[in-house]
């Protein structure tokens, strides 16, 4: 059913259009940069009520722009078969005879590792700023949640992208699904300062789990423990997965 | 038995149509596909035949691209039945996938890889094991002569270079089919040329059947072994070129004769190779086979009786007098009523 090979070439073009791209590459890390130096210094210093006692609000937002990030790139590689298919190049792919699933799964593949890249990028400056990360142990979970965080929001992505017909839905979804998602996730103020329904959405919102997944890894202080971040995140990759598949299965896209 | 009424059977009320698969590449029965309510493809039924050439003519909107989509599984059916190298388009759609190689209308090539790199992805999804993909990417490289491109990025490339390369990909895991939508639109007479006998050559040296759309009448002419001529989604009449000019009756020859060429006439009348005479204001046309090589003849018959010839002119028909004949447009007419009709369709659409 899943083709290796298939999802390898699928995942070696994502790789070199994105390495060739360097645009995109400075485009990308562009916002989340700007986002991690300006209300990081911006809020230095500053009480911020609802964060744990002893952490600063630099090493509360590192995390949160880390998974900002990822919610960005993944969306964005998720949607990106709407490019594919204004370029005409998804025809090639779906006329090939392979199964769907592989499509996606290379899909999928490619998009995690192009997001994880930057997302690493961002870490190792982050770092360089003077962001502790406690140890080599802390950095694998943190790629663990970072893999699952990325996982679902491509499905997301594929889901957004098999309801359009063409790119120019993109800033809806810009404005309304993806900044939501990343202002209700908590990743620059504890979403505990939310009024208390929007928090209620805060709880659906993966991004939250993602969120505090990554602050528990790399700092040590999370809302909710580890073990449950991650089954949460899990659960939410698999669904988003399946149904990203099962949307894409069933839209012609000619 | 069967074979037989493959090859005589393409009437249009292809209801009967029987195929065998020995020798039929493609059969399709009843086919259509609606978009919302709109007819694209309206009830078609055809066969291919194998190491054939067919040609899907018709002006833009006619249904042709739609028609192809479908036969190569990207859009699903709305009602009909079809087989492609043997196995059901709707049910066994990887099978049919494997058996074809696919030119699309526009441009469905990755412009930020290299040409060999996209003819990789083409063989890797292909499922063709490295040492095979190596050789054969060299071989398809020079079929196309773009051996001195391979490694340049295709958003380089022009626009004839562009259809070269993906003809040449569709050819690289060996289909027994060719789907060619429009392969020289938009392309200069030269490079077009060169796209033809490039097809010719694929079909007789390689054995490879072929089926594409044109909506240019010299195209379908020059390469179909034979065409169905499609308008509004229906096929109107299917036939070798040659028959389907044929079907006009031959070559009509004008004459512009003096006042009074009656006892001319009277000749003409008796000759059997003639075959219709019609006269209109001082000239006369006459339908018959191989114009060009009666014409001396006719002259031969009006000095006999002192009949004046002032000017001569032969009129081979065409694919383009097919058309009109059986539409009652011509194919730009048709196209320019498509365009009025879509526009009209997009402010419906707009709330106006
Ligand atoms: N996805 C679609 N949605 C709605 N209408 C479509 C779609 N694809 C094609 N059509 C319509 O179907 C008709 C046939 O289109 P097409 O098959 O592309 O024609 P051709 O290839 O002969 O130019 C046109 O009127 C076109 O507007
Ligand atoms: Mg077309």
């Amino acid at each position: 059913m899943i083709n290796i090979k298939v999802v390898y070439i699928l995942w070696l073009r994502e790789m070199k259009r994105f390495f060739r791209a360097k645009s995109r590459v400075i485009g990308t890390l562009g916002m989340p940069l700007f986002f991690l130096a300006f209300l990081g210094f911006g809020f230095r210093g500053m009480p911020i009520p609802g964060l744990a006692e002893g952490v600063g609000y630099i090493e509360f937002l590192v995390p949160g722009i880390i998974g900002m990030s990822m919610l960005f790139s993944s969306m964005f590689a998720g949607i990106s078969v709407l490019w594919d298919r204004e370029f005409g190049f998804l025809k090639e792919i779906m006329v090939a005879p392979v199964s769907r699933v592989s499509i996606v799964i290379g899909r999928i593949a490619g998009g995690i590792m192009t997001s994880l890249f930057q997302a690493i990028l961002i870490l190792s400056i982050s770092i360089l700023m003077g962001f502790k990360i406690t140890g080599i142990s802390s950095l694998l979970w943190a790629v663990v949640f970072l893999i699952l965080i990325s996982a679902t929001f491509i499905g997301l992505g594929l889901i957004f992208a098999s309801r359009m017909r063409d790119i120019h839905g993109f800033s809806l979804i810009m404005n309304f699904i993806i900044f939501p998602l990343f202002f209700l996730s908590g990743a620059v103020f504890p979403f505990d300062n939310l009024p208390g329904w929007v928090r209620g959405l805060s709880y659906i919102d993966p991004l939250t789990y993602g969120v505090d997944g990554l602050r528990g890894a790399l700092i040590g202080i999370s809302s909710f423990p580890l073990i449950y971040n991650f089954t949460i995140l899990v659960i939410s990759s698999v669904a988003m997965v399946l149904l990203g598949t099962y949307f894409f299965e069933k839209s012609e896209y000619v | 038995m069967f074979y037989f009424r493959c090859v005589i059977g393409n009437q249009l009320s292809a209801a009967n149509i029987e195929c065998d698969l020995l020798m039929c590449i493609i059969k399709v029965k009843n086919l259509s596909r609606h978009f919302d309510g709109f007819v694209a493809v309206d009830n078609i039924s055809f066969t291919v035949k194998k190491g054939e050439i067919f040609g899907l003519l018709g002006p833009n909107g006619a249904g042709k691209t739609t028609t192809i989509n479908m036969l190569s599984t990207l859009l699903k059916i709305t009602s009909g039945h079809a087989e492609v190298a043997g196995f059901d388009i709707s049910k066994n759609k990887d099978n049919v996938r494997r058996n074809i190689g696919m030119v699309f209308q526009e441009p469905a090539l990755d412009n930020k890889l290299t040409g060999r790199e996209n003819l990789d992805f083409h063989a890797m999804m292909y499922g063709i094991d490295t040492v095979t993909r190596k050789a054969r990417i060299r071989e398809i490289f020079d079929l196309v002569e773009l051996t001195d491109k391979a490694d340049v990025l295709v958003e380089n490339y022009s626009g004839g270079m562009k259809r070269r390369l993906e003809i040449g990909r569709g050819l690289i895991h060996r289909p027994r089919l060719l789907f060619l939508d429009e392969p020289t639109l938009g392309l200069d007479a030269q490079t077009r040329r060169h796209i033809w006998e490039y097809i010719k050559k694929l079909n007789k040296e390689n054995g490879i059947s072929i089926i594409l759309t044109t909506h240019y009448m010299e195209e379908a002419d020059y390469l179909c072994d034979r065409v169905a001529i499609i308008d509004h989604g229906k096929i109107v009449v299917m036939d070798s070129p040659k028959k389907l000019k044929d079907i006009l009756g031959g070559d009509v020859v004008s004459l512009e004769t003096d006042e009074n060429p009656e006892k001319f006439i009277s000749l003409l009348k008796e000759l059997e190779w003639i075959k219709t005479i019609k006269k209109h204001d001082g000239f006369l046309d006459l339908t018959m086979d191989n114009g060009e090589k009666k014409i001396p003849e006719l002259f031969n018959i009006a000095q006999s009786v002192r009949t004046k010839i002032s000017s001569i002119s032969l009129h081979k028909p065409s694919l383009e007098d097919v058309f009109l004949h059986f539409t009652g447009k011509t194919i730009l007419e048709q196209e320019a009523s498509q365009g009025e009709k879509n526009k009209k369709l997009m402010m419906r659409r707009m709330g106006r």
